[in-house]
């Protein structure tokens, strides 16, 4: 079978096409195999060497049909088979050999002879030509004798037939001409600062080959380039200085003029240089070239902005990479955390800040850098850590901070968290819990952490408190609330608000809330106490047939299970009702005791799904190799709670910069007012500007503050 | 008695006697005032409608308080600068009337004094949406047709705002008048405009798109 195809100019594109009729040649081969003959030697390469003398008539331009995908195939196959012999025919090393001989061969009688003739820049435009000749031909070499990249040469730990090809040229052109090339390249650098308009594209191509040749390295490029560049230009720049000198007797102007000249007039081309601009230098992590090219840049005026755009660019796009990743594993949140933590303090503080404020699978890193604290310092969280390991961790928590825009957001999650962490007694470490509020205050300010630190002082607080309630119950034998009470008694104003409902409570412990309401007011007639129902824990036990077992529960859970003491069975809507609760708490209660791991409760039907016509019954046949298990009820979503909160506070904050600046300057423009605005609020959130406009409309309504009768854009305080 | 009659002189005075009369012709006997029903007639006389802006000027003229009513101290005031004792001096007096409001100098505070006009509660500061697009309509409508059409379109469409302030209603006014219909070129969002108007800018723009 033959594939022939009508070959177009565009070789690269016919290359395509091969790669089909390559591997039905290869298959035709390996069946033909057993019936093939050996070729030898002499046989072999001058057939090669046919094809390769096509190639190079192909690239001189001469009149010569291009290759069909027969002849491909048969120089392709020609090598494979004379590789796969059977010793003392299989000449793969003879091969190679011949490969880089081609090269060298073809170099020395046609290249370097038509690069000697020509000088200045026709030179170049040869030499820009005979590369771009040259790599062509590599590929299509190396396709020839593809085989033996794929065994010999990693067999043999030799070079692959791509660098073998490139480094011909380097050998024997580049050594040759470079030094002309170079002065070259100069000599119309100068011409440009002489006015002069000169091919940019030409210069662009030279010096990427300059980059090229260096296959990865910049060693050629600096030395055999950069160098020389570098010192011409000294010299040239001194030679014009006396000029200069004379022209414009200010040391100052000439030397900005220089630099200007040198950095700004090639500064985004240097910068943008692919393999040793800055981005490759990002990349490549090469600090100290960055910091010269930093202190370079930074000399001229503006010199900085467009390295420090690429430098975020590079950052944002480098973050928004492990974003991505961690979006990936969004059910990791630790490692994701781990990782940004650990990235390194080199980048700019804007673009990390872009990054840090990017969300991952619907959370806000506010949310996640308090979810990752919560992880840490709660039971089962960190333990496997030392506590260095620890302690550090906290630190590049609280460092993060600094680049979260809405730390407020991140301080309502962690008290939230932090609440559930006390009030559960799910804290590993009361150490570690006083260590972060620390570093919190240190780099937030006391107002940041006084709530937190009411929090867990009130703790500290309400098991005095309880001592003296356990005091005055054996003091009064009369007064007994009948279970064993521990209350916890929170200041409101440090603590989230929490809903408090109206739950029916069973009627033990309706006496327990008497008996303590009893004891608080001997305590203090002031303050008023609200029950929160919702954060309560009972230990019940469970009467089960095959033994009985302790349950930890909350007390919604207990409310629900101690029903079951007065009927054995009861329906969705009788547990609402006599519970008084709504329909999502009784779901979630219902579930945890029936759906759950434990099923306290049966359910009917013995669905996965809680709804309002199932019925329920007591399990008396539960039981558990455990004495004392917990059962867990999944918290509410807060997500939603606690960014109403913060919007509220937001707003009110808002207002209060708004009036507080206004006061103190009776006039000012809209956008002054915004800027101050924002800087003022900036330590704890970053306002949007539309919030912003809102409450200085309300507070024009309010009367706090009218527009100027003049000037619109201009507000004044109102007394 | 009347600072009126004691510094005018006789043909003064015959005049003053006229608009007393006239505003007895028109007032409820009881309340010493005309009253919404009095304007009715009123207008019927003038052969205007009671909804015709015309009406909303010469409140303007009196420096009226309270909307639909008249005290003869307003009364006075206006016709007396109107040059109008009679019924027909008055219906002649009105395109000078309009004239006169529609003079920039004046038109700005005639425009705000129409809001101010229908704050009928005590404490009230701003008016509902839907009674603004009629005022709207009333005050700007022949002024400013288009953007008023698509401005009353906008705040029957928007779920925002259900009142308007007199913040919002001068910006309006000021946006009509500076910016540029319809492709709203030199409209700056981060200028002072209040919000209601960048979202209105948005919303315009978004439908041409």
């Amino acid at each position: 079978m033959s594939l022939l195809i009508n070959i177009d100019a565009s070789l690269s594109c016919w290359l395509l096409y091969t790669a089909v009729s390559w591997a039905w040649g290869i298959r035709l081969t390996l069946i033909k195999m057993n019936e093939r003959k050996t070729i030898n030697l002499e046989q072999g390469r001058d057939f090669m060497q046919k094809g390769i003398t096509k190639l190079k008539n192909i690239l001189e331009g001469l009149p010569e049909p291009q290759f069909s995908s027969e002849e491909y195939m048969m120089l392709y196959t020609t090598i494979y088979n004379m590789c796969t012999q059977k010793p003392p025919h299989d000449y793969s090393q003879q091969l190679y050999d011949k490969y880089r001989e081609s090269f060298q061969e073809y170099i020395t009688s046609t290249v370097l002879p038509s690069l000697r003739e020509k000088h200045d820049e026709f030179m170049l435009r040869e030499l820009v030509k005979r590369w771009s000749n040259h790599k062509v031909m590599v590929r299509w070499l190396s396709r020839f004798f593809y085989y033996l990249d794929r065994y010999f040469i990693t067999h043999r730990s030799l070079p692959p037939l791509n660098e073998v090809g490139l480094a011909c040229f380097r050998d024997l052109v580049y050594t040759e001409v470079n030094g002309k090339v170079r002065d070259a390249v100069i000599s119309l650098i100068d011409q440009e600062r002489e006015g002069e308009q000169i091919d940019r594209a030409l210069l662009k191509n030279v010096l990427d080959i300059f980059v090229e040749i260096g296959m990865g390295q910049m060693e050629c490029y600096e030395n055999d380039f950069e160098l020389s560049m570098l010192k011409d230009t000294a010299a040239y720049y001194s030679r014009k200085a006396s000029n200069w000198i004379l022209e414009v007797s200010c040391p100052d102007y000439m030397l900005k003029k220089v630099q200007n000249e040198l950095l700004s007039v090639y500064a985004t081309q240097l910068l943008e240089k692919e393999h040793s601009g800055c981005y490759a230098l990002l990349r490549d992590d090469k600090v100290v070239d960055l910091s010269r090219m930093y202190r370079l840049f930074s000399k001229i005026p503006q010199g900085l902005e467009p390295i420090s755009s690429m430098f975020k660019q590079h950052v944002t796009a480098e973050g928004t990479t492990l974003v991505k990743q961690a979006d990936d594993a969004a059910s990791n949140k630790k490692a994701e955390k781990r990782d940004v933590a650990g990235l390194q303090e080199q980048a700019l503080k804007e673009a990390f800040e872009i990054f840090c404020n990017k969300g991952v699978a619907g959370s806000s890193s506010a949310e996640l850098l308090a979810t990752f604290c919560d992880n840490i310092l709660k039971k089962g969280g960190s333990e496997k850590l030392s506590d260095e390991a620890i302690e550090d961790t906290l630190e590049k928590v609280v460092k993060l901070l600094a680049y979260i825009s809405d730390k407020d957001l991140f301080a309502e999650f962690y008290r939230k968290k932090l609440a559930r962490r006390l009030l559960f007694d799910e804290s590993a470490n009361d150490e570690h819990e006083r260590s972060i509020l620390t570093k919190l205050k240190q780099q937030c300010g006391g107002q940041f952490t006084s709530k937190m630190e009411g929090m867990v002082t009130d703790l500290a607080l309400a098991k005095e408190n309880q001592s003296h309630f356990e005091e005055y119950l054996s003091n009064n034998s009369n007064v007994s609330p009948g279970i064993d009470l521990t209350v916890t008694v929170l200041t409101t104003g440090f603590w989230p608000s929490y809903k408090s409902f109206d739950l029916n409570l069973p009627a033990e412990m309706v006496k327990c809330v008497e008996v303590f309401r009893e004891f608080y007011q001997t305590k203090t007639k002031h303050r008023k106490l609200t029950w929160i129902y919702s954060l309560g824990t009972c230990n019940i036990n469970g009467k089960f047939e095959p033994k009985t077992v302790e349950l930890i529960v909350t007390t919604y859970q207990a409310s629900t299970l101690l029903l079951f003491n007065l009927s054995d069975r009861l329906s969705y809507q009788e547990i609402m009702s006599q519970l008084n609760l709504s329909d999502d708490d009784v779901i979630r209660l219902l579930h945890s005791l029936s759906c759950a791991r434990y099923k306290i409760l049966i359910k009917e039907p013995n669905t996965k799904t809680i709804s309002p016509t199932d019925t329920f019954e007591f399990n008396s046949k539960f039981t558990d190799k455990m004495r004392r298990i917990k059962i867990p009820l999944p918290p509410v979503d807060e997500k939603k709670k606690v960014i109403e909160d913060v919007d509220k506070d937001r707003r009110y904050a808002i207002d209060a910069s708004i009036v507080r600046i206004m006061k103190s300057r009776k006039v000012l423009g809209y956008q002054q007012l915004v800027m101050e605005c924002v800087e003022q609020l900036g330590r704890m959130f970053r306002p949007d500007v539309k919030a912003i406009k809102k409450r200085i409309e309300d507070l024009i309504t309010r009367d706090y503050l009218e527009r100027d009768k003049d000037n619109p854009n201009v507000f004044r305080y109102l007394a | 008695m009347d600072l009126f009659r004691s510094a005018s002189g006789k043909a003064a005075t015959k005049e003053l006697e006229r608009i007393d009369q006239l505003f007895y012709s028109y007032s409820n006997e009881s309340s010493g005032m005309i009253d919404p029903e009095g304007i009715e007639h009123l207008c019927s006389d003038l052969e205007v409608a009671h909804t015709d802006v015309r009406i909303l000027m010469l409140a303007w003229k009196m420096h009226a308080e309270k909307q639909g009513y008249f005290t003869l101290e307003e009364w006075r005031k206006g016709l007396k600068a109107l040059h109008a004792d009679t019924i027909i001096k008055l219906k002649k007096a009105l395109p000078d009337l309009e004239n006169e409001v529609c003079r920039p100098s004046n038109y700005v505070e005639f425009y705000s004094y129409a809001f101010r006009y229908c704050l009928t509660e005590e404490k009230q500061k701003s008016i509902d949406i839907e009674s603004i697009c009629e005022l709207l309509e009333l005050v700007l409508g022949s002024q400013f047709p288009q953007q008023v059409d698509l401005f009353i379109q906008y705040l029957k469409t928007q779920i925002d705002y259900k009142v308007i302030n007199m913040d919002q209603w001068m910006g309006f006014y000021r946006f009509c008048n500076e910016i540029s219909f319809p492709d709203f070129n030199n409209y700056d969002e981060e200028l002072a405009w209040p919000l209601i108007l960048d979202n209105f800018v948005d919303w315009v723009k978004s439908k041409q798109i």
